[in-house]
């Protein structure tokens, strides 16, 4: 600080940070994309540690026997729901009864606002079926939940199976003090919506539920289970949740800990760790599996059953088995032995898992960045951000520069008008408004004159108002009288990168995936758009960082990490569903990702290319 | 359907010997009914009872000498003089006529819908004396000398404690005799000679609090109301004014055997002797369900009243659950639950009795019971109509020649479908985040035809801060406006909010009572060790006068005289119940305790940096001052200042 408070040194570093400017942006953005990059490799992570105490030293033993008689219920399960067509609440409502549960229904409803047309769903009516063992001496307080879902098809019949014999064992068993809630739910995520709200009594999503009967306190962790097979090969621990909510590390930990007991592959986005990290094969493998994670994240979307709990604040995640051609194989005994581990470990929590991190990102199931790790990486990029409103600010400031006659130029005197900074702010702001409201407003209308089907409207729609929204330098020109000044952009630019700043920040603490990419293509926008750059190449570079364009890539991106890549086409008709389906997230679920990018970082993106057509 | 007629004279012994109680409190007075009328036989089996009594003569005359062998042995017990047996010859009557004393004890077994077994201890000990009147009592007998200390040296008029662990589930095992809140629960009436009544209190708690080895002492203001209409004395008198009552719940409190242990040493006969030993710790707590209880209140000796005498009732009541402590098969027995059988009953004791309710079950076929038992009693219970077998374990016939007594209950069937209680609660906490929520308290009336108001009390700690504008009582969707609220709102640190409401509940409706609270952010050393667990909110009260089965019943088919039966009389038409809701565990907004270090290091830094110069920084004004003199010309200065030349 004495370094500000001298005028001759604090000149100093302006002139120096001025001058530098470039060079010092430039550094920082290779600096902040290097260290991302050099998250992945292993010798800067930290391997995963149990820090819940109650969870760390004590042993348990697991006995589950009855792994084939789980199979034959998940068969018998199988043959109901065949022959119901769809949830056989009757059957699982009688079982579980018999099991010594208590047990309760719950019916909900939902109309889409648009045809869901991955899942071929428009108006969804269900039934939840849960029961609750009531921990012996316990007063309903505390409640654990395990959750399969019924799904259509022959999809997770194994998991409903394995959710009844565990029901059914853990009923003998005298040590829970936790009550728990054996819950199957219908619809997946809708169902599990349905049930969440109606635990909670809110009502986020304007969704149709009875009332629950039955409760059992705050729910302290929850784990949804996806078994579609009689054996498996290895687990996978899904851990994305709603707006890139994830559950305490020590879930993670607890997982990885028991699969290491008893001898079960175990994976994050379906990626077994290699312990070759010295290679360089092993180390993309690890940017690969950390690199998912941040694609995961940063779409907000609820990878699992699970992603609905994290709202709650109920620690939660998913476990999927996976069968392929691998020879070693896992029987559902073990698979039921794991699960009775865990929740014999959460059944000891005195607490809510607090002690360990919120915010990580995994490269592998063993090793973890930490928040402080990865966040230096986006302050690299953030701060590229201030050095530019540094630099703005300093010319705005400075005296101008005197004419060979000594007089100031009167033109370059005049402070913009505040009405030419703000026209482009709220015209830019209200086209981000017609982007978020328009597509589903305009859906019955789209459908009637044009021919395409109600999903295709919403998205085309869309895609049509984010188009719209490049005209709007000649709208913004019209309205001003007499064109932009030299000033006008400096201050409407200051404005815009200071904006960019605390909009990137302030997602980034929420959610660091979706930050951080916004910012790797926004930043380099936000950093070299002046009016005096050459028009149609920069015009081409800021539509290919633009928002849609980003997301367009990161689809392409995604598929590529997954090893699964596909050819433009599909790619296009892929980047379509994913518009449909962010839009339904935030309808269905509250997912904040789409409102976020429309009425904030499009309209930021916007004054960007506003100034770079201010003259 | 012979038996009813008979019951229904037995009907009405029992309700004018309840009517000496209070009648609020029915679950206990027909309980003591029960004692009172000597649970009426039907007529042929109790002339096959005293066949049998005859018979087995010298065997009962040899046992009562025994027994009153050992009563020399103790103090000159006076309990045997209200035997009808011929043994007390041996006995020289006491010289001084004491205040009698008596002792009671008995065990109800209720097989449970869901094939859950419960069980009901009840020991009750009279004493003909009174602390009250200024004479000092320091001749205990039977009863416990320090609870005896505590009511005179506290003037306490009545007190009731309870200690349970694990929540009564009403929709499985229907209303229980005694009903408790999980975890500790006192309450309180002082005499009204009492003037700090506050003072007493903590007094008191810190007393009780070492003679039951619990954490009573965690009682304080905070969490002490005086419900102005919930809690009314049970025993005799008339003074209802709530400034000598104290209630007060701890919902965390944990029950074990630390608890058990100062119990069951108030017993006459500790754990030796009588239906004690079967209070072993290690099956009572291999339960789904534990509940502990000293009632002490003052009860009339006579019809005129004119004397009082105190009651102190000890209860202890327990389920065993089947899948865990059942192995999953429909038999129970006293040695599968308690892991002992009875030989004897307690010597001390006028009255030693098991019952096992077998209502359900008048024909046999849905369980069966043995050793099978001529004795029947019938008692209405909780505005039912209940039959039960009964041993009397000081006949020494009931031991049989095994010399021990093992009932057996084994079911014929299975069957577990959810009850449909007259009247439960439910309570639940809504909404996410940590800085405001709802309380739900949903009451079912599924009465199908009557509705019937009910009293609710709500103590909610001064943490969760009330919107008491935000209340709502709806039932059926509409709005259902109580008839009397008693509210006190909280202080700080100091008192919890107290809410009383007189709902009307509408036949067959939920009624739904939501409030909406924020939540506090309490100073840091006010924090729990665990608070990332969450804090408590003890359960509400609903107290309620119920209309009961047998009222509802107006079709009567039974053999009953018509004249008796066009208006239902008081006593049958409504029942007491108190019902308690589950307690609730709500999270507050809690700091990271983990790093106390680190944030104190990172605050003083921000503040001493950060802040300190930042303020330097926009509050001074700067000027550019001459650039010092560089080194060399300051050393020539100093040199040229010594050589007295002027300075360059």
């Amino acid at each position: 600080m004495g370094l500000l408070s001298d005028p001759n040194r604090r000149r100093a570093l302006i002139s120096l940070l001025t001058r530098l400017n470039a060079p010092i942006c430039v550094v920082c953005y290779m600096a902040g994309v290097a260290w991302f990059m050099g998250l992945a490799f292993e010798p800067f992570t930290l391997r995963t540690y149990m820090s819940e105490n109650a969870m760390g030293s004590t042993m348990v033993e697991e006995r589950f026997p009855a792994g084939e008689r789980a199979l034959a219920t998940g068969r018998e399960f199988a043959a109901h729901k065949k022959k119901a067509g769809g949830m056989p609440v009757d059957w699982l409502v009688k079982t579980m009864q018999s099991h010594g549960l208590e047990v309760f229904t719950q019916r909900f409803s939902r109309t889409l606002p648009f045809p869901d047309e991955n899942k071929e769903r428009y108006m969804v009516k269900g039934t939840n079926v849960y029961g609750i063992l009531r921990a012996p001496r316990a007063s309903r307080t505390e409640a654990l939940v395990l959750s399969a879902p019924c799904t259509p098809g022959d999809n997770n019949n194994q998991a409903v199976g394995l959710l009844l014999g565990l029901a059914q064992y853990f009923r003998s068993q005298v040590f829970w003090a936790k009550d728990i809630i054996f819950l199957v739910n219908e619809h997946d995520l809708i169902g599990m919506q349905a049930w969440l709200e109606g635990y909670h009594h809110t009502n986020t999503t304007g969704m149709d539920w009875s009332p629950l009967q039955g409760r059992g306190g705050s729910i302290q962790a929850a784990l949804s289970l996806e078994l579609s097979s009689d054996v498996i090969t290895s687990l996978d621990l899904v851990l994305e949740g709603l707006n890139g909510q994830l559950p305490n590390l020590d879930l993670v930990n607890l997982f990885y800990a028991f699969c290491q007991k008893i001898g079960v592959l175990c994976t994050t986005q379906g990626k077994l760790q290699r312990n070759d990290w010295d290679s360089v094969s092993g180390y993309s493998h690890a940017v690969q599996t950390m690199m998912l994670m941040v694609m995961k994240q940063a779409s907000g979307r609820s990878w699992g059953d699970h992603g609905l709990f994290l709202r709650y604040h109920i620690e939660a995640a998913t476990i999927k088995g996976i069968n392929s051609f691998r020879q070693y194989k896992t029987d559902i005994t073990t698979i039921g032995r794991l699960m009775e581990g865990m929740y014999r470990k959460l059944n000891n929590l005195l607490e809510r898992l607090h002690q360990s991190y919120f915010f990580y990102l995994m490269p592998s199931l063993s090793h973890f960045v930490s928040i402080g790790y990865y966040m230096p990486a986006f302050g690299l990029l953030a701060v590229i951000l201030l050095l530019r409103a540094l630099d703005l600010w300093v010319q705005l400031t400075a005296p101008p520069p005197r004419t060979e006659d000594g007089l100031v130029d009167p033109e370059q005197m005049s402070s913009p008008g505040v009405l030419s900074v703000l026209t482009p702010l709220v015209i830019s702001h209200l086209t981000g408004v017609a982007l978020y409201t328009l597509p589903i407003r305009f859906q019955e209308m789209a459908v009637e004159h044009f021919p395409v089907s109600e999903t295709e409207a919403v998205v085309l729609t869309a895609i049509a108002v984010y188009t719209a929204g490049l005209a709007l330098p000649h709208n913004t020109n019209r309205l001003l009288s007499g064109g932009g000044t030299e000033q006008g952009w400096k201050v409407l630019k200051l404005v815009a990168v200071l904006y960019l700043a605390v909009l990137l920040g302030c997602t980034a603490l929420i959610n660091f995936s979706l930050g951080f990419i916004l910012a790797i293509t926004l930043v380099p926008v936000a950093a070299f758009v002046t009016p005096h750059v050459p028009k149609f190449p920069s015009a081409f570079v800021m539509i290919v960082l633009s928002p849609a364009c980003t997301l367009l890539f990161s689809v392409f991106f995604f598929q590529e990490l997954q090893e699964m890549p596909i050819s433009f086409l599909d790619g296009w008709m892929l980047y379509l569903s994913v518009i449909s389906q962010g839009i339904l997230d935030h309808c269905l679920y509250g997912s904040l990702v789409y409102p976020l990018i429309a009425l904030l970082v499009y309209p930021c993106w916007l004054i960007f290319w506003n100034i770079l057509f201010w003259k | 359907m012979a038996p009813h007629g008979c019951s229904y004279s037995a009907l009405l012994l029992i309700i004018c010997s309840v009517s000496v109680f209070i009648v609020t409190d029915s679950q206990d007075t027909t309980l003591s009914g029960g004692h009172h009328a000597a649970a009426v036989e039907d007529n042929p089996q109790a002339a096959t009872e005293a066949a049998e009594k005859t018979s087995e003569q010298p065997a009962v005359e040899e046992r009562r000498w025994e027994a009153t062998e050992v009563e020399e042995a103790t103090l000159h017990e006076a309990a045997a003089d209200k035997q009808d047996t011929p043994a007390p010859e041996t006995e020289a009557p006491s010289p001084v006529p004491q205040p009698k004393d008596d002792f009671q004890e008995e065990l109800v077994i209720r097989p449970l819908h869901s094939g859950d077994i419960y069980a009901s201890f009840q020991f009750r000990t009279l004493w003909e004396t009174d602390f009250m009147s200024g004479n000092k009592v320091s001749h205990y007998r039977l009863f416990p000398k320090s609870l005896g200390q505590v009511i005179s040296k506290f003037s306490v008029r009545e007190l009731h404690i309870s200690f349970t662990q694990g929540y009564w589930r009403t929709m499985q095992w229907g209303q229980p005799f005694q009903p408790a809140p999980p975890g500790a629960e006192l309450w309180v009436w002082f005499q009204d000679s009492v003037t700090d009544v506050d003072g007493t209190w903590k007094e008191l708690t810190n007393v009780l609090s070492g003679i039951f080895c619990a954490s009573l002492n965690f009682i304080d203001s905070t969490n002490t109301v005086q419900p102005s209409a919930s809690f009314k004395p049970l025993g005799i008198g008339n003074v209802t004014d709530h400034r000598f009552l104290r209630y007060a719940t701890l919902p965390r409190e944990i029950v074990c055997t630390e608890n058990l242990t100062p119990w069951k040493k108030l017993l006459p006969c500790g754990s030796k002797a009588g239906l004690t030993v079967l209070l072993k710790s290690e099956k009572l707590f291999h339960s789904s369900f534990h509940s502990q209880a000293v009632h002490i209140r003052p009860v009339c000796q006579d019809w005129q009243c004119k004397t009082t005498s105190w009651e102190l009732r000890q209860t202890l009541n327990v389920v065993f659950d089947l899948h865990t402590s059942g192995q999953g098969k429909r038999e129970w027995s006293l040695f599968k639950m308690f892991s002992r059988t009875l030989t004897e009953a307690c010597p001390l004791a006028s009255s030693s009795k098991i019952y096992i309710d077998i209502t359900d079950d008048p024909q046999g076929e849905l369980f069966e019971l043995s050793p099978a038992t001529p004795l029947l009693s019938q008692a209405m219970v909780l505005g039912d109509r209940r039959t039960f077998s009964v041993y009397d374990l000081t006949q020494p016939v009931t031991f049989g020649t095994v010399r021990s007594l093992n009932p057996l209950i084994r079911w014929k069937s299975s069957e577990g479908d959810m009850l449909r209680p007259l009247l439960h609660a439910e309570r639940y906490v809504a909404g996410y985040g940590l800085q405001t929520g709802e309380i739900h308290t949903l009451m079912y009336n599924n009465h199908p035809y009557r509705s019937f108001p009910v009293l609710l009390l709500d103590t909610v700690p001064w943490y969760l801060r009330l919107y008491i504008h935000t209340l709502t009582v709806t039932s059926k969707g509409k709005d259902n406006k109580p008839s009397y609220i008693h509210y006190q709102p909280s202080k700080d640190r100091l008192r919890p909010h107290l809410l009383e409401m007189l709902v009307q509940l509408p036949p067959n409706s939920v009624t739904e009572v939501t409030v909406q609270f924020e939540r506090a952010l309490l100073k840091w050393t006010e924090y729990t060790p665990d608070p990332n667990h969450g804090f408590y909110v003890g359960s509400s009260v609903i107290s309620s006068l119920v209309p009961s089965i047998v009222a509802m019943d107006t079709n009567i088919t039974m053999d009953r005289p018509l004249f008796s039966s066009f208006f239902p009389c008081k006593e049958e038409s409504s029942f007491f119940v108190r019902v308690y809701t589950e307690p609730l565990l709500v999270n507050l907004p809690t700091p990271d305790f983990s790093m106390p270090y680190n944030v104190i290091c990172l605050t003083c830094t921000v503040v001493a940096v950060g802040y300190g110069s930042l303020y330097n920084l926009l509050t001074r004004s700067f000027q550019i001052e001459e650039p010092s003199p560089g080194l060399a010309k300051r050393l020539a200065n100093i040199i040229r200042r010594m050589r007295g030349v002027p300075p360059l």
